[in-house]
């Protein structure tokens, strides 16, 4: 009997070109490119203050690393045990192997309860699965509750980071967005302000009429089986406490053990994420509570690729992350390009590990297959992550897997040419005689220098280096040669 | 004391002032410097690349060229090329199932320093008696921070030498989008990249960009030609060896 690796995830987690093109477009977008530039250099700066002020970051980051890699050790006993303690106070557990299932199952809660519409709070397993598509699909509206987020559902637009959805939007194009989308508005200026009392009063109608309301959780706790939701505008407390009915989905990495280890994770999250010391909102609820709060509760554990995921040694660290976005902001990648370019709903650096995992590749043309890529493996990230997952090192292992897939086949072969210029570096580099040989070959080189002795223009695939960068000619003496001519001939 | 040059690919190739740099700051402060002449490459293009199978020969071939100097340190211009001794040669070659060659990797990467950390912290000295009349900016490289962790020694090496006015590279931290494979791979997003480093070395008013690694310095500099800035790339080691 073969193991069970899990099923593939589906909904948005993949775009529907390769990086390198996607962010051909994105980088030829200079407004774009300003709006992130300054978002990103902004966060940077706070963060840094943030994290300074603890002395004990190094040790809270190795926590939570740890903490996460006992979860991943027993995944199934934790789940098991959330699942126990939700039912026994009053909450129903439902297991979805997809982001299908797990659409029809809320779309299939929602009918039950006689309404057609639902207030969201922000949360990215729901973006992930494209349940609004599909509920709107289902003929349920689904109205998101988060500023930003109700900016890009607005915008009919995708959302662009983990944390701050509507990244790449300023507050010109916000102000347009609003004046077209909420006619009862009046006037608007660009002054954040405004715009935040008029998505405000767009708002209250709904949290007020609102049957049932759809979250996702940062973590649910198997001890006790408490949900948690860490946010900053209280929209989230709204949706979580007015409405009669309340459907979480939550990916199956989000479980912790005890109550205790939100100690180590609420110190990380806010500063990582946000620069903040604490966040504004944290609601915490646990099962169903007659007369206070939501009277029905729903948790759909979503795995959706994530046990295949865990089935990679080096890779399911990936599966650590709580979407702090602090790898987003501090990636010079992301910073140029923005998130779109990912195509999935999990960009910068974190996403380039995820996506892939969570979908499966099906070769070197596939948009994901390009995003373990699309790193300069400069190592911001893995700095910055706030549970220490070491993304570079886990970006070459995808790589190597995505290598090893197409080793032999006529595919792998015509990959670029790549595959047989490796090949013959590797062989040239395998001894000093034949590297000698290979050095003297490139001597050549001098000949197609020009006059000033730089090279400007070589053909495909190097003419992607030479579209904007030159290289000098190659030395009339190389480092071997100057070595047994100083050195060599005295000791002879 | 006896050091080994890596002398590394892309400095014997192509960039040979910095390795040559390198054994004349060594010999002038009175150390031993031997070249393992059947060195080559530290395969870290093929690693970061996905070629984990190809980089094997690449590692065991290191590892025997300098087990057999026996010497008592290894030093390399080149924080990434170290980066990859340090962080990558024992993966490789465990992935490929051969735990002895990496046990022999791992003794070889504690005794493999790249040029400022065997100044200061194996030889001792942040002052290498240099002299260089320029006013040079410096570009701290990803892997010689972020890898090994190097901090500011290259910065008190330089603030020590004679003449040299050091100038502060605005976002130095930033990679300059070189990347390997990536600057040809997603060639658009590495130049976006490197068009924002060179408008930043072009803040400091430097007549030199300096850094302790030739691939950097061969992308920042690849730019900087093609622009006919007028600023030259010149590697750290060359710098520490002018008198």
């Amino acid at each position: 009997m073969t193991t069970f690796l899990g099923t593939p995830g589906v909904g948005n987690l993949r775009g529907d070109e390769p990086f390198p093109a996607a962010a051909r477009t994105a980088l030829a977008d200079s407004q774009l490119r300003r709006n992130i530039g300054h978002a990103t250099h902004t966060i940077r700066a706070k963060r840094l203050n943030a994290i300074r002020e603890c002395d004990d970051w190094e040790q809270l980051r190795a926590a939570g690393s740890a903490l996460k890699q006992d979860v991943m050790a027993r995944l199934p006993e934790l789940l098991e045990q959330l699942e126990d303690n939700v039912t026994q106070r009053g909450g129903v557990v439902h297991w979805a192997r997809d982001g299908d299932e797990a659409n029809r199952i809320v779309a299939d809660l929602i009918r039950a309860t006689g309404s057609d519409e639902v207030v969201k709070v922000k949360s990215m397993a729901t973006q992930e699965i494209g349940l609004n598509e599909y509920l709107e699909a289902q003929g349920i509206a689904a109205f998101e509750t988060d500023l930003a987020e109700l900016i890009v559902q607005l915008g009919h637009d995708k959302p662009s980071h983990i944390l701050v959805p509507a990244i790449h939007r300023n507050r010109a194009e916000i102000r347009e967005i609003f004046t077209r989308e909420m006619p009862d508005a009046g006037e608007l200026t660009d002054d954040p302000r405004v715009l935040a009392m008029a998505a405000r009063a767009h708002l209250r109608r709904k949290f007020l009429t609102a049957k049932v309301a759809v979250s996702g959780a940062n973590f649910g706790i198997a001890e006790t089986g408490t949900l948690a939701v860490v946010e900053s505008e209280g929209n989230g407390r709204m949706c979580l406490t007015l409405p009669q009915t309340l459907i979480t989905v939550m990916g199956i990495e989000k479980v912790v053990p005890t109550f205790a280890d939100l100690e180590v994770f609420m110190q990380l999250l806010p500063r990582s994420s946000t620069a903040e010391r604490m966040n504004p909102y944290t609601s915490m609820w646990t099962g169903v509570h007659p007369g206070d709060g939501p009277q029905e509760f729903h948790l759909v554990l979503l795995d959706n690729g994530r046990t295949r995921v865990l089935a990679d040694e080096v890779g399911r660290a990936a599966l650590h992350c709580i979407r702090c976005s602090a790898c987003l902001n501090v990636c010079p990648v992301y910073e140029r390009t923005g998130g779109h370019a990912y195509g999935s709903v999990y960009p910068g650096p974190i996403g380039a590990i995820l996506s892939p995992q969570l979908t499966g590749t099906t070769g070197h043309d596939d948009p994901n297959a390009t995003l373990p890529f699309a790193s300069s493996l400069c190592g911001a990230c893995f700095e910055a992550c706030p549970v220490r997952i070491d993304i570079p090192t886990i970006l070459v292992h995808l790589r190597a897997q995505q290598v090893d897939q197409e080793r032999g086949t006529l595919r792998g072969v015509l990959f670029s040419g790549q595959d047989l210029a490796m090949k013959a570096a590797g062989w040239a580099m395998s001894g000093a005689g034949r590297f000698s040989l290979a050095e003297k070959a490139l001597a050549a080189g001098r000949l197609i220098a020009g006059r000033d002795h730089r090279i400007s223009a070589l053909p495909w695939p190097a003419s992607k280096w030479t579209a904007s960068r030159d290289i000098p000619e190659p030395p009339a003496e190389t480092f071997r040669q100057w070595w047994n001519r100083t050195h060599e001939r005295d000791r002879r | 004391m006896r050091i080994a040059l890596f002398a590394t690919c892309l400095a014997d190739a192509m960039f040979p002032p910095a390795a040559i740099a390198t054994v004349q700051l060594l010999e002038r402060l009175g150390h031993q410097v031997e070249f393992p002449e059947s060195q080559t490459c530290c395969g870290q293009m093929h690693v970061n690349t996905g070629y984990l199978k190809e980089a094997t020969a690449l590692v065991r071939n290191h590892v025997e060229a300098f087990e057999s100097a026996n010497c008592d340190a290894v030093v390399a211009p080149s924080g990434s090329c170290v980066g990859s001794v340090r962080h990558q040669h024992a993966m490789v070659a465990r992935r490929a199932g051969d735990e002895g060659l990496a046990i022999r990797a791992e003794h070889l990467a504690a005794k493999t320093y790249e040029l400022s950390e065997l100044l200061i912290d194996v030889l001792g000295i942040d002052d290498v008696g240099a002299y260089y009349p320029h006013r040079v900016t410096y570009h701290p490289t990803c892997h010689s921070l972020r890898m090994l962790g190097v901090g500011d020694k290259p910065l008190r090496l330089l603030r020590n030498v004679q003449g040299l006015t050091l100038v502060e590279l605005p976002e130095a931290e930033s990679c300059c989008g070189f990347g390997g494979t990536f600057a040809i791979k997603n060639s658009d997003t590495s130049t976006a990249m490197l068009a924002d480093k060179m408008a930043h070395i072009a803040e400091t008013d430097a007549e030199v960009c300096s850094a302790g690694d030739s691939s950097c310095l061969m992308h920042i500099g690849g730019g900087l030609s093609r622009l006919r800035s007028g600023v030259r790339t010149v590697h750290l080691a060359e710098i520490l060896a002018a008198t």
